[in-house]
């Protein structure tokens, strides 16, 4: 299991925010988490990639507890994601973020640098066609050299999931990765996701566009109030009726 | 331009000294971190370098390899603990610590108190002074663009994100702590043989602020700009001397007044400093 969750709780004052979720996530799955908005989800990442350490409750990556750890040490374990609100690196161009997102994987090179020998040059070439790769597999290829705040929102999200790949995770979080785009936009991304899976790489998604969860994810686990309400698989989820009356209902009547 | 050279050689010696100590301040800045204990390192670095020098006979290079070594280990265990901090926080704590040093050396009776340290050979020629200079700007130039150059450019835009792509921001934010105070504390060891003396009225929180200006003047987003900055606010008092001599005007507080709307007038028409000015010049004429 790439990834797993027991009873894990996080309360900030007196509200919990992630109350006891138990969830697993499989190499080569996508897994849906969903949930009406304040159910806890975003907060749930935040505590997997180390942004917030839990109350109580345990965090597994590959059978090893994380959830004590920084997140730059989470990271360098294979655990990569996106931001909800796109945290870009405004002033870096489209490449230069996704570079940033190599980092884990570059040599550093300090001294032959200034030393001013050419090993470093080529590492930086290297590190530049591979980031160059991972934009044209976003479909960025073209805007590499913009700066990341000039680009569109639906354009800084797919730059922000090629940085996310660049670290080559094996848990890949995604913090509604279609927010803001259109219906062939997230399409594609839904295509990207599912091919990252393919590699054998675990996806977390959280993500408001129903049926692109339906479609795209093995399993969902679904979240209200910080609890978990349901889980299986789509067709199991939208049948169970708590989840009806907690969120699908609504968008149903909607 | 010889007799020009020798007027003004002191003054090159200053803009060289003014230029480390603005670099200091860019170092902590360029990850986004805004520390002013660096009037504290420079002086540890002085006092380290006029002690050595007036009671050992250790040689001038030893001297100054101490003088910036000594500061940037101090920087260590002051880094730990005070990095955490975050904006406005993070520059009182440092204030905080310059304070601290300058009360030590002003209380510590073996090098003299307040009245601080006399007398120390003038080992410190305009050369050495630029040959240092370079060798900073080296460092900053090869950093630009490199990965650990990447990695601190992240920290400065998003410390959050640059932590979840595995940087570790701690490490980086203290290496750069640490290599501003051995500037400084190179800059205080120069500085103290080139003017024969030091003092810890010479370190107070003024001095912080000069670095910090000159740094921000000149532009604080390339490694140049420090060095344009220091070059600027160090020559204009002299030139307004020199303008106001010419013309007859009043001297005095009228020359402090123009060094001031100069300043203003850069920072208002120049936000990122003295090295934008060509970037700015060239979006000026594409607009018309």
């Amino acid at each position: 299991m790439s990834l797993r969750l027991r009873e894990v709780a996080r309360s900030f004052g007196g509200v919990k925010a992630v109350d006891g979720a138990s969830f697993e996530v499989a190499p080569g799955e996508v897994h849906g988490l969903i949930g009406p908005n304040g159910a806890g989800k975003t907060t749930l990442l935040n505590l997997i990639s180390g942004l917030l350490q839990p109350t109580s409750g345990t965090i597994e990556l590959q059978g090893r507890r994380i959830d004590k750890l920084p997140s730059n040490r989470i990271a360098a374990l294979g655990v990569s994601r996106t931001f909800q609100n796109i945290r870009l690196f405004p002033e870096l161009s489209a490449l230069g973020n996704v570079v940033v997102g190599l980092h884990l994987k570059r040599q550093g090179l300090i001294w032959q640098r200034l030393l001013a020998l050419p090993a470093p040059r080529r590492e930086a070439l290297q590190a530049e066609a591979t980031a160059r790769a991972l934009l044209a597999r976003v479909g960025m290829q073209a805007r590499e050299a913009d700066a990341a705040k000039n680009l569109s929102y639906g354009e800084q999200r797919r730059v922000e999931i090629a940085r996310a790949l660049a670290a080559d995770p094996r848990v890949l979080l995604l913090d509604e990765p279609t927010a803001g785009m259109n219906r062939p936009e997230a399409a594609a991304i839904g295509e990207l996701v599912r091919a990252v899976a393919r590699e054998g790489r675990a996806v977390l998604l959280i993500e408001h566009n129903v049926p692109l969860v339906m479609k795209l994810c093995d399993r969902i686990t679904v979240l209200n109030f910080g609890k978990v309400i349901a889980r299986g698989t789509p067709a199991e989820v939208a049948r169970d009726p708590q989840v009806i009356a907690a969120y699908l209902g609504d968008e149903e009547a909607a | 331009m010889r007799d020009l050279f020798l007027a003004y050689q002191s003054l090159f010696a200053y803009v060289g000294i003014n230029a480390l100590l603005a670099l200091s301040v860019y170092a902590t800045l360029s990850c986004g971190q805004l520390s002013l204990a660096n009037a504290g390192f420079m002086a540890i670095g002085a006092y380290t370098g006029a002690l050595l020098t007036l009671h050992t006979g250790t040689s001038w290079p030893l001297v100054l390899v101490a003088s910036a070594l000594l500061p940037a280990l101090v920087a260590v265990p002051l880094g730990l603990p005070v990095l955490r901090l975050r904006g406005v926080f993070l520059a009182i704590a440092t204030i905080g610590f310059g304070e601290v040093v300058r009360l030590f050396f002003v209380n510590w009776s073996f090098a003299n108190g307040a009245l601080g340290l006399v007398a120390i050979p003038q080992r410190a020629s305009l050369w050495l002074i630029w040959v240092c200079v370079g060798a900073a700007l080296w460092v900053f130039a090869r950093l630009r663009g490199s990965k650990t150059g990447l990695a601190l450019q992240a920290i400065r835009e998003d410390e959050t994100a640059a932590r979840s792509m595995g940087i570790d921001t701690t490490s980086h934010k203290l290496a750069m702590l640490s290599l501003g105070a051995g500037l400084a504390g190179l800059a205080g060891a120069l500085e103290a043989h080139l003017t024969f003396m030091v003092s810890p009225a010479g370190f107070g929180f003024g001095r912080v602020v000069e670095m910090l200006v000159q740094a921000v003047v000149g532009g604080a987003s390339i490694f140049f700009g420090p060095l344009l900055g220091a070059a600027f606010l160090t020559t204009l008092p002299e030139i307004l001397r020199e303008l106001s001599a010419r013309t007859g005007l009043q001297p005095g507080a009228f020359r402090q007044m123009l060094n001031g709307l100069v300043l203003l007038a850069v920072i208002l028409y120049l936000p990122n400093g003295l090295a934008s000015l060509p970037a700015r010049l060239r979006e000026r004429k594409a607009v018309k």
